[in-house]
């Protein structure tokens, strides 16, 4: 791949759009990510954090029940048996090291569905670091758990009241504590969102995953699948499953954003299938907005994915046509999770439940021979209430 | 309207820039305008006038607010160029907008810049847009006449000052602290070395902006700078009589006083 360029873009989308104040820091991560990269010594020291630490390589398991159910070949990547639950802790490991070497002691994150703030509390306990989560007070209620669960691990909660109280306002919050702690603070930012280097930073973390599917479904299959599905909020596990097959030609790439109550409403956060490029948090890429340029309001079940922008390389996929953007509403993805939970004893992050469920819409057209792969990005104890208070609606 | 003679007018005359902000439509169509023109005639030398945008991410709480509050109340890009028109018969006072970059690309560059033209908008700031992105911005920009203000951080090392200063068509803006705009109890120490660093680097006119709110902060500010901006401190101020006083009382307090002055 010959992007992005040395200015951060993928095609027309990515780039750096934010105040004066944080360009020299943006200079000085991508010079730490650069030296990085080239060094033995950070390569084997997060090598080691992944597999001693983290729990990688993480199984590719043949969902044999799944599979009956679909008459197809499914595989399930398994990152929510990665300590704290989720993807999430790949890139933090990466991104915390380079922090480490730059000599910041004081991390801050956003978090939606609380994985990414769960993972960088628990990086930043690890390396006696100082950690700072934003989270939106909407999500702070949607996902309990794992604001107890950071608070255990000794950072600091800071509610977001601003907006509409999600991840969005998180990421703003996020920005604005760096801009006035620039010097001392790297921002661990946990999508692949954001100006550049962070999109491909984060990419390239995260890539891990992909590299591991292809490896593993080599071994079993002897061949690569035909579909592999992931759910995209803004995009770190997709594009972190999704990169290292962007080359096998016969592989279908499908996100699958949060169709919410519906495309056909004003309540989803599905940016691809619905937006159209704009300028958000720091990077050209789709976005959800109105004629002014406003950003608007989003809705999904899974709070991970409730966000009007996404990660600017996805943009130039969906543009390239290499990967097929998808939706999937709440009650599909609510559907998935009571199914994957029952068949296979897996309890899914709602987040993922978006990509399980889409297996659904392409069963019908595939043999019993069809190799499905899907990333199971994070589990899904956080959301057992929300799945329960659903339940009760229903009953 | 070119904004090096009009410095050097003010200058001339032994002045220095006073420029209050002001969050358009805010607290309502006919609040923003009465503030805007009470200003211009209580002796503020340009207007700024923020369009709002849903993720102010350079602000803090008090534009936060006034943001919000005027997107809720309705607030569009059209209506503003319609509030800004009818504040343009009525003074000749340079009108600058800041807005963050998505609205103007969203509402198309070449439209908006076509609308500042007609209805007398003279400057621009876009806080997150920095000069090696302003491709299809400063082309339409150019074409409309309107300058662009581009900032300088107290983190901008001098190499990037000298691109930032190359490009400016209107005045630097100097932002003086690390952080969001809004109320700060003190000016920090560094603003003098810094103010003296672009000076280095330029002849084009400085404010300083971002955490100035007082009268006597505006005057230890400017001491070293050719105006001040005043954004979170003014838009608290939603009566007209509290403002004129303000205004006056700021303004008299950053006149050149002593023959010690050194400009480059």
């Amino acid at each position: 791949m010959n992007y992005p360029d040395k200015n951060g873009k993928f095609g027309p989308y990515g780039g750096r759009f934010v105040p004066e104040t944080i360009i020299p820091a943006l200079d000085e991560l991508a010079e730490a990510y650069a030296s990085s990269k080239k060094d033995a010594k950070f390569h084997a020291e997060l090598s080691s954090l992944l597999e001693n630490y983290a729990g990688r390589p993480t199984p590719l398991y043949f969902a044999k029940n799944l599979s009956n159910k679909h008459r197809a070949k499914i595989y399930l990547k398994r990152e929510d048996l990665l300590h704290t639950g989720a993807h999430k802790i790949n890139n933090c490991l990466g991104q915390a090291l380079i922090a480490k070497k730059m000599g910041k002691r004081r991390i801050i994150a956003e978090t939606g569905a609380g994985q990414h703030g769960v993972a960088s509390a628990t990086v930043a306990a690890l390396l006696g670091m100082e950690c700072v989560v934003y989270m939106g007070t909407t999500d702070m209620e949607r996902q309990a758990p794992n604001v107890l669960r950071m608070r255990l691990l000794g950072a600091e909660v800071r509610p977001v009241k601003t907006g509409t109280m999600t991840l969005k306002d998180a990421i703003n919050e996020a920005i604005r504590d760096w801009i006035t702690n620039i010097k001392t603070t790297h921002y661990l930012i946990g999508s692949a969102v954001g100006p550049h280097p962070y999109p491909v930073m984060v990419r390239d973390f995260q890539s891990v995953i992909g590299i591991e599917t292809k490896k593993q479904i080599r071994k079993s299959e002897g061949r690569m699948p035909d579909y592999v599905l992931a759910c995209v909020g803004g995009g770190s596990n997709s594009i972190g499953m999704f990169y290292p097959l962007l080359n096998e030609k016969s592989v279908r790439l499908i996100g699958v954003e949060a169709g919410g109550r519906g495309i056909g409403t004003k309540l989803h956060a599905a940016t691809l299938s619905k937006g159209a490029p704009g300028v958000l948090h720091g990077s050209y890429s789709y976005l959800l907005q109105d004629k002014d340029g406003q950003v608007i309001n989003t809705h999904s079940v899974s709070a991970g994915l409730d966000y009007p922008g996404v990660g600017p390389e996805h943009s130039y996929l969906k543009d390239t046509k290499r990967v097929k953007y998808a939706t999937v509403t709440d009650d599909e993805a609510l559907t998935a999770f009571g199914e994957l939970t029952r068949t296979e004893g897996i309890i899914p992050a709602l987040e993922s439940s978006h990509a399980i469920a889409y297996i659904g819409k392409i069963a019908p057209k595939c043999g019993k021979n069809t190799v499905i792969i899907v990333c199971l990005s994070g589990r899904g104890d956080k959301d057992i209430a929300i799945i329960n208070e659903k339940l009760k609606i229903e009953n | 309207m070119n904004f090096i003679d009009y410095f050097k007018k003010l200058k001339e005359r032994r002045e220095k820039a006073l420029i209050p902000y002001f969050t358009a439509l805010y607290p309502s169509k006919a609040s923003f305008e009465k503030l805007a023109i009470t200003a211009a005639e209580s002796g503020a030398d340009i207007i700024e006038i923020g369009l709002p945008f849903s993720d102010p991410l350079a602000d803090g709480p008090v534009i936060q607010h006034s943001s919000q509050t005027a997107l809720k109340n309705g607030f569009t890009i059209a209506k503003m160029f319609r509030s800004i028109a009818g504040l343009r018969v009525k003074t000749e006072i340079p009108f600058i907008i800041m807005t963050y970059l998505n609205p103007v690309l969203r509402y198309g560059a070449n439209i908006f810049f076509t609308q500042c033209r007609k209805n007398g908008v003279n400057g621009m700031i876009i806080p997150d847009m920095i000069p090696e992105e302003d491709g299809p911005i400063r082309k339409e920009a150019d074409k409309a006449g309107v300058a662009m203000i581009y900032l300088v951080a107290p983190t901008t090392p001098e190499k990037r000052m000298r691109l930032i200063a190359s490009r400016t068509t209107g005045f630097i803006y100097a932002v003086s602290v690390t952080g969001v705009t809004g109320q700060r109890e003190n000016i920090p120490a560094y603003l003098p070395a810094m103010v003296k660093k672009i000076r280095m680097v330029t002849d084009k006119p400085v404010c300083i902006g971002f955490g100035i709110s007082t009268p006597e902060q505006a005057k230890a500010a400017v001491k070293y700078a050719d105006g001040v901006i005043m954004g979170s401190a003014v838009v608290k101020i939603t009566n007209p009589v509290v403002l004129k006083k303000f205004i006056k009382q700021v303004k008299s307090g950053i006149r050149i006083t002593g023959s010690t002055q050194r400009y480059s």
